[in-house]
């Protein structure tokens, strides 16, 4: 059977829902929580790989490259919170992140 | 045929490692297991003949990100047993909105297949295979046509460091440390004094 693009969109389709499946389950643990969000970005990323493959267009690849820095700095200052709000707090229970009332 | 296999190989092996991601009970093997994400879908990547993307794939996330989110585990001492509490209650309606989620892009997919093919004539064409390399060719794109992008990522990344750094940093009192000009600017007066003891009498 030959491999299309339908086989590389059901793979991102399925990582994309076990990311939001993932926020959804460790609604306390920020850490699992940030690695979700670099699972829905690393399916969104294939998407992109597989429509520029398949469509013969280097775009989505050029794409590809600024996903992955938005993704890194995300991730950077995603930790660099966590790790403050861990040193002031002593948990990174997320539920008590409320103290802006927001 | 072996692109086949490879694939599947590949596919499947990611996304069973996305599940393991979330579904661990130990983050450090979570991080583990998003490693082995990442790395398979590099495979992915090679496959769809995209071999810059995948190799930057292995460097950025598993090199930089996936460290990254190792080392902060290993640093934060947090019980995550006490964190895991609920982990029933949310597996419900999460696992539902999950569901739900899937069936929509199902459909998407579906309909979007429905279409017909997509006749495209792009003005960023990927070059025949054989007179340009995937790197050359995405070099050649990303530094002229894309090149005010890639500068506003490299401001985006330029943020990110400084923010991390000034999120992070603090001045811990009782910490001793070397004051390069205070050592350099330093004279003999300041460093001994002569003294004239009298005999007999001592320093007193």
């Amino acid at each position: 059977m030959e491999i299309g693009l339908t086989h590389y969109l059901t793979v991102a389709a399925m990582l994309f829902t076990i990311g939001i499946f993932g926020i959804f389950l460790n609604r306390k643990n920020v850490i699992t929580i940030l690695m979700s969000v670099e699972l829905i970005l690393l399916s969104v990323n294939i998407n992109f790989v597989a429509f520029s493959s398949y469509l013969h267009d280097m775009a989505g690849q050029v794409f590809t490259m600024f996903i992955l820095t938005v993704a890194a700095a995300e991730a950077a200052i995603g930790l660099a919170i966590l790790v403050v709000y861990y040193r002031n707090r002593g948990t990174i229970a997320v539920e008590d992140i409320h103290l802006m009332k927001g | 045929m072996i692109y086949t296999l490879c694939f599947y190989l590949f596919a499947i092996i990611t996304v069973l490692s996305a599940f393991m991601v979330i579904s661990s009970r130990n983050p450090v093997h979570s991080v583990l297991y998003l490693i082995l994400a990442f790395f398979n879908s590099a495979g992915l990547f090679v496959l769809l003949g995209a071999e810059f993307i995948a190799m930057i794939m292995v460097i950025v996330y598993v090199g930089a990100v996936a460290v990254l989110f190792m080392f902060v585990v290993m640093m934060l001492d947090i019980d995550f047993s006490e964190l895991r509490r609920g982990f029933q209650k949310y597996l419900l309606i999460g696992g539902l909105i999950g569901l739900v989620l899937l069936a929509e892009l199902a459909l998407v997919g579906m309909g979007w297949g429905l279409g017909g093919p997509v006749t495209t004539d792009p003005a960023t064409a990927i070059p025949a295979l054989g007179t340009v390399t995937n790197t050359a060719a995405l070099g050649s794109l990303l530094y002229t046509r894309y090149i005010f992008l890639f500068q506003m990522a490299g401001m985006i990344l330029l943020v990110a460091m400084i923010g991390a750094i000034v999120l992070t940093h603090r001045k811990r009192p009782g910490v001793k440390k070397q004051n390069i000009n205070k050592q350099v600017m330093r004279r003999r007066h300041e460093a001994y004094e002569i003294v004239k003891v009298k005999p007999g009498q001592g320093l007193g």
